[in-house]
């Protein structure tokens, strides 16, 4: 009998222990206690140092103190000139990278003006229909020195080839552009729902971009491949470390069929992932990645470049993990969310505002937020040593596990036929729907608690400011639109429209085409018509 | 006779893909017993009121996160009427501030649940409110 059974037979069987299920967020039980017999891989094969393969303990050698993460707020409403205005606001108080949120029309690729846009011009995020928009939106912003993130899938392509124009009409020369664009369709699918054509075509255009960034815009991170939005649809954390990372596999093996080298692209994928209440499972989840992303790319892909191996990932803090009921207490539910990031060692970090459950979040909120990464970041300490909780036993257990779990998951999606297969069948959405309505059941039978929400409640909450959009702003920007339609010259906008359509059918990069048809003042909605006619549009199987 | 079993169109109007909430719902209401049909995605009115008069529903429930309730929840309604369907019960869900809750409720929305609310009181309210059209 081992020292721990033994020890468990006894003096912990002899001490009180609380009625309750103990099991992380994602409901992964626990044992009340790890010890070092739990964790038995080969300290330099399974851990190794920061910078060094296989990255479990940090992608780059001096961590935190070489540079902070990157504290990238993200932020966009209403029109173009509004959302300048907070990214100005945002760099002025120490922020050093822009995130763009765009609204739901531009999310979907359709113009301003468009019947299905009514009632959501400007409401989620910001509105972008052209290069005129564009242009203001980054107005007074130094593309060569920013980098920017824009959140934005499957009409990527358009708004990546407008912000390259910005930066031409700017006088900066692609090479020097540095950012990234979500364009993760295969999350689209799985969760964040937001699509034009089906799978295989989409995942085509994703390829494409990959293909011209990794030619043209050397800096650009063409795809950031996301579990942020498969968390936030309701998996588990291992869920959402799976298919992020199949997903990954997904993008390398079709940039490989394009005839790419692994390592000419495989060093600008980047990733996203969530950061929820249950510090250990984040601090764990964040390390397995990084140790299955680096095996996975030199044992199944052949990667020699290091750069290629390493898991770069963005985070944000989960929204889905905030309560409309006490909304200052999300303050602290994003402290301990962002702990666990820096814990985990991400590159860049959003954190949420307090009052994101109620509407956009106002300026006081978006500051403290951004107050609250300054506070880890200068006050804490724990950006003095690299990976201060490598070598817990509790810690380096759930990453062994979470990493074995997530390689089960993975294995059954190759045996489908990899990602686009499963998620043609709605694998992955059925798992992540199982475990959505499982922790709803959790939360109302109060297996798991949310402060506020089923314990602790208070009768009588006072409202918090919140934002309000001005509904006059759909008006002014449909008028917008509807004068630069008048008055650019058609023929040249029809011209480039065929063109892009020409190259959606024969196969050739779309991305030129692109850039050369906002040149022109074509549209997003226009561009994403295109991508509609040639490849079909893509329906929700509505599955409970 | 057993009684007849109420049916119940879960529908997801606009653009936004926040699906959680919808879809826990359409299950919780079916294994509360009630015949349920979910549209799925990315709908407009005009499809949902079709699908409630199609599917011959006794009430419409409508999951909105983007903000645009005060646009959609009426646009539902009005398109019910004009189908001769008026009197299919319209309640919904979604981030929906309380002052706005209140002037969809005098509009004729018969129940808005927000952020926090259970399953279970859904299907409660759903029972003890929504009556059966013939």
């Amino acid at each position: 009998m081992s020292n721990k059974t033994k020890w468990l037979e006894t003096t912990y069987k002899q001490a009180a222990e609380r009625p309750l299920r103990f099991s992380t967020v994602s409901d992964m039980e626990l044992e009340p206690l790890y010890v070092p017999s739990e964790t038995p891989g080969d300290y330099d094969r399974t851990l190794g140092y920061p910078g060094e393969y296989p990255y479990t303990r940090g992608v780059y050698g001096s961590m935190y103190r070489g540079r902070l993460w990157t504290m990238r707020q993200f932020a966009g409403f209403g029109l173009a000139e509004d959302t300048n205005a907070r990214f100005h606001y945002l760099l002025s108080q120490g922020q050093d990278g822009l995130s763009t949120a765009f609204d739901m029309p531009t999310l979907m690729g359709y113009d301003a003006d468009h019947e299905r846009a009514l009632g959501e011009v400007g409401r989620e995020g910001v509105s972008v229909t052209s290069i005129h928009d564009m242009a203001r939106l980054f107005d007074r912003i130094p593309l060569d020195k920013i980098s920017t993130s824009m959140t934005i899938n499957c009409s990527a392509s358009v708004l990546l080839a407008m912000y390259l124009v910005v930066a031409e009409r700017d006088g900066v020369p692609w090479e020097k552009v540095s950012g990234t664009i979500q364009n993760d369709m295969l999350k689209e699918f799985i969760a964040q729902k937001e699509w034009i054509c089906p799978p295989a075509p989409a995942v085509r255009i994703v390829t494409d971009m990959v293909e011209f960034c990794a030619r043209r815009v050397p800096r650009w991170h063409a795809v950031s491949i996301s579990g942020y939005h498969i968390r936030e649809a309701g998996s588990t954390a291992v869920q959402e470390l799976a298919f992020t990372i199949a997903d990954g596999i997904c993008y390398v093996e079709e940039a490989l069929k394009r005839g790419l080298k692994v390592d000419e692209f495989a060093p600008r994928l980047s990733f996203f992932f969530n950061l929820h209440n249950d510090f250990l499972e984040e601090v764990a989840k964040l390390r397995a990645a990084r140790r299955m992303w680096a095996r996975i790319m030199k044992e199944r892909f052949g990667a020699k470049n290091p750069r290629s191996m390493m898991l770069r990932t963005h985070a944000q803090t989960a929204g889905a993990s905030l309560t409309a009921q006490q909304p200052i207490n999300n303050v602290v539910r994003v402290a301990i969310q962002a702990l666990a990031g820096v814990m985990g060692g991400v590159q860049s970090l959003h954190t949420n505002s307090m009052d994101e459950t109620l509407a956009l979040p106002t300026e006081e909120a978006v500051t403290v937020a951004l107050r609250t990464q300054q506070v880890i970041a200068e006050e804490t300490g724990v950006t003095n040593t690299i990976d201060p909780l490598g070598g817990s036993y509790a810690i380096e257990a759930l990453t062994d596990r979470m990493e074995r779990e997530a390689l089960e998951y993975i294995a059954r999606i190759d045996e489908m036929g990899g990602m686009i297969k499963a998620i043609e069948t709605g694998y992955p959405q059925r798992e992540i729907a199982e475990a959505a309505f499982h922790f709803q059941r959790q939360l109302e039978q109060g297996v798991k608690a949310v402060v506020g929400v089923n314990k602790y409640q208070t009768p009588e909450e006072l409202p918090i400011p919140t934002l309000k959009i001005d509904p006059a702003i759909e008006e002014r920007q449909v008028q917008r639109v509807r004068k630069i339609k008048r008055e650019r010259n058609q023929s040249a906008v029809k011209e480039a429209l065929l063109r892009v359509a020409e190259a959606c059918r024969s196969g050739e990069n779309v991305m030129e085409p692109i850039c050369e048809a906002v040149r022109r003042e074509a549209t997003v909605g226009e561009i994403c018509d295109i991508y509609r006619t040639e490849f079909g549009t893509y329906e929700d199987p509505g599955w409970i | 006779m057993a009684e007849k079993r109420l049916r119940i169109l879960v529908a997801k109007p606009g653009l936004d893909g926040h699906d959680r909430g919808a879809k826990i719902i359409a299950r919780a209401l079916r294994d509360g017993g009630f015949e349920v049909i979910y549209t799925g995605l990315h709908q407009t009115p005009e499809m949902i009121a079709e699908a409630a008069v199609q599917e011959d529903v006794d009430a419409v429930g409508l999951s909105i996160l983007s903000g645009a309730h005060m646009t959609l929840f009426p646009e539902v309604m009005r398109l019910l009427k004009e189908k001769g369907a008026g009197d299919v019960m319209v309640f919904g869900g979604g981030i929906v501030p309380d002052d706005d809750a209140a002037k969809l409720k005098q509009m004729g929305v018969a129940q808005i649940f927000t952020p926090g609310s259970s399953t279970e009181d859904i299907v409660k309210w759903v029972r003890e409110s929504v009556k059966p059209r013939h």
